[in-house]
């Protein structure tokens, strides 16, 4: 835990540097989209590197919390902070609804019932008109605010994304490292070893699967009032996979890596632009090498790389 | 009446289609547990070739038919050579992710090649419609019955009668004990993801005429035919068959009667349902295991 302290020392403080000395607002929104992406991509770690459960639906969960949001400030005239706990409510509820009856089975069910789920809340945010805006999208979210203070810069937005992130970034080390994160690690390994201690496993995997929904309907919520704007398109079927694979890329059972592959998958399109419409292109080549070639991710994959040709070359 | 049963034949056509593309996924299940979901883009291809070889270059009907499913199962032979075989020690989960990846290659070449326009297909048959019983029939639904029905017969024969389809339901069955009365494995992978491949390329070759041709159509159909064969069982080819022509009825149902605009929401509430259900699908192998 020493070791992830000083990490996350190192991360505010280079949080609090960037904040204060930088003076770039298109790199303030950069920065803004990889940190809430990161705080979806944390959760969705914890779910497939320690209970070894997969979410093909987590860019919904993210959409459930923004949609929550947005409707109840701009149509009901929610202050913003109570629409974030109704978000929240409403995002785990749904989780539970996903979660129960998928996670009593053993295998990938819960991979295949997210998948359906993703589908079809994407399906009613591009149809419920009424409520959401529909294709066109939900517009004039007002800017998030905190006892009378009111978020409007994205500086502001900046410190505010980033302080959620390394408060869940603190909390998930915790719980990685408490004997509810040790408990789930052992049903990675052996599930009939792990149910034979006394552990219930389907209450485990129900509980991390709530949490790391619950961060994406976070993410997503803070993702509208940062925006002020939300449309269907963002929440696909394609932005959840591209949180798996940021997961994957980061290193599965790695929480730091999970910030690593935020990182990278966001700033690559960026560097990306160079072949226009072609990046995807790109983007499915590195999913596929990096799952062949380095199936535990590029940050452990690259040290490894690293070692190894140390060892060639002083040998 | 008459409304209703316009509603069951555009469904059954559609269904044909779904059934097609479940096939697919139980085919490449059964031999290596992978659901591929690079299984719409194969769909994509048989149709963009058809456009291709069919549409614009003129070739003869057959000729162009047989290019187009030919063509697209050695993509998928490629796929298995390049993305499967090198990763297959690897966890189910990693080789999920990987034809993910493979999908989203396959589409962003297609762009490449074909460009973001829809390419118009020439119907088969000619485009004039014609009445029976008191319903509008367009000659090619007909065609893509015909075509889903004799292939499904075809495969059903292949499976239950030849050597090599016996095999196969072997390896699906167990694969160590397949291999230890001689079976080899090896080359029947790589045959499953040719016949699940040209499959998927059969469905979107026929069906390119009515929704024409675009590098994106891949995607909602793999995901719709993957929830025909979770809905039949997806180590059933019977239970594909059966979901993809009850998904197909009901869809086309639940968008003429309730609402067109909650259509391609059906499909995912038919596989929550089954999956929170009956987990093992209408005629699955019971494999389920309770925590």
């Amino acid at each position: 835990m020493k070791y992830h302290y000083c990490g996350l020392l190192a991360l505010a403080s280079t949080v609090l540097f960037l904040g204060l000395f930088h003076h770039n607002d298109y790199h303030f929104n950069v920065f803004n989209i990889v940190g809430l992406q990161a705080l979806v991509v944390l959760g969705l770690a914890l779910l497939m590197g320690y209970a070894g459960q997969v979410s093909l639906g987590h860019a919904a969960f993210y959409g459930l919390g923004a949609y929550t949001s947005g409707i109840l400030t701009t149509k009901f005239g929610w202050p913003p902070l109570a629409a974030l706990w109704a978000a929240q409510v409403i995002t785990l509820i749904t989780a539970l609804l996903i979660g129960l009856p998928s996670l009593r089975l053993k295998g990938h069910y819960l991979a295949m019932a997210t998948l359906g789920f993703g589908v079809i809340v994407h399906v009613l945010f591009k149809e419920m008109i009424g409520l959401t805006g529909g294709p066109s999208g939900l517009v004039g979210i007002p800017p998030f605010s905190i006892l009378g203070y009111q978020f409007l810069t994205s500086r502001a937005y900046f410190f505010l994304i980033w302080g959620v992130f390394l408060l869940a970034l603190a909390l998930c080390l915790h719980l990685a490292h408490s004997p509810f994160g040790r408990a789930l690690l052992a049903i990675h390994d052996s599930e009939a070893a792990t149910s034979s201690l006394g552990y219930n496993i389907s209450h485990l995997k129900l509980e991390v699967f709530l949490f790391s929904a619950s961060l994406a309907g976070l993410a997503g919520s803070l993702y509208a009032h940062f925006a002020m704007f939300i449309s269907p398109t963002t929440f696909t079927f394609l932005y959840s996979v591209k949180f798996v694979t940021m997961v994957v890329i980061g290193g599965v059972a790695s929480l730091w890596g999970a910030l690593a592959g935020a990182i990278v998958l966001s700033i690559l399109p960026e560097i990306l632009t160079v072949f226009e419409d072609y990046d995807v292109v790109v983007f499915g080549l590195i999913l596929v090498l990096t799952m062949i070639f380095v199936p535990q991710g590029l940050v452990r994959g690259l040290s490894k790389l690293f070692t190894h040709l140390r060892r060639s070359v002083l040998s | 009446m008459s409304e209703f049963l316009q509603f069951l034949i555009s469904g059954l056509t559609n269904g044909a289609i779904y059934a097609l593309i479940a096939l697919g996924f139980t085919i490449i299940y059964n031999t290596t547990e992978v659901i591929n979901f690079a299984q719409g883009e194969f769909v994509m291809l048989g149709a963009m070739f058809m456009a291709t070889f069919w549409g614009k270059l003129n070739w003869p009907l057959p000729l162009a038919f047989l290019a187009a499913v030919g063509l697209t199962a050695m993509v998928g032979i490629l796929v298995e050579r390049l993305a499967i075989y090198p990763a297959r020690h690897a966890d189910t989960i990693t080789l999920i992710i990987i034809t993910i990846g493979v999908s989203i290659l396959l589409k962003g070449l297609a762009m490449f090649l074909w460009g973001k326009d829809s390419l118009p297909v020439p119907p088969f048959l000619g485009q004039e419609p014609f009445h029976l019983l008191s319903i509008t029939l367009v000659p090619q639904s007909i065609l893509v019955l015909a075509t889903s029905i004799l292939a499904v017969i075809g495969l059903e024969t292949f499976f239950k009668r030849s050597i090599y389809g016996k095999a196969m339901r072997a390896c699906s069955t167990n694969p160590l004990a397949a291999r230890l009365i001689g079976i080899r494995v090896e080359p029947l992978v790589l045959f499953s993801f040719a016949l699940s491949s040209g499959l998927s390329a059969l469905a979107g070759a026929v069906i390119a005429p009515i929704t024409f041709a675009t590098y994106d159509m891949g995607t909602i159909l793999g995901l719709k035919g993957f929830a025909a064969a979770v809905l039949g069982g997806l180590n059933s080819s019977t239970g594909a068959v059966v979901g993809g022509f009850i998904l197909g009825i009901l869809e086309s149902l639940a968008a003429g009667f309730i609402s067109s605009a909650y259509k391609d929401a059906v499909a995912f509430v038919l596989l929550l349902l089954m999956l929170f259900l009956r987990p093992q699908g209408l005629l699955g192998l019971k494999e389920i295991k309770k925590l």
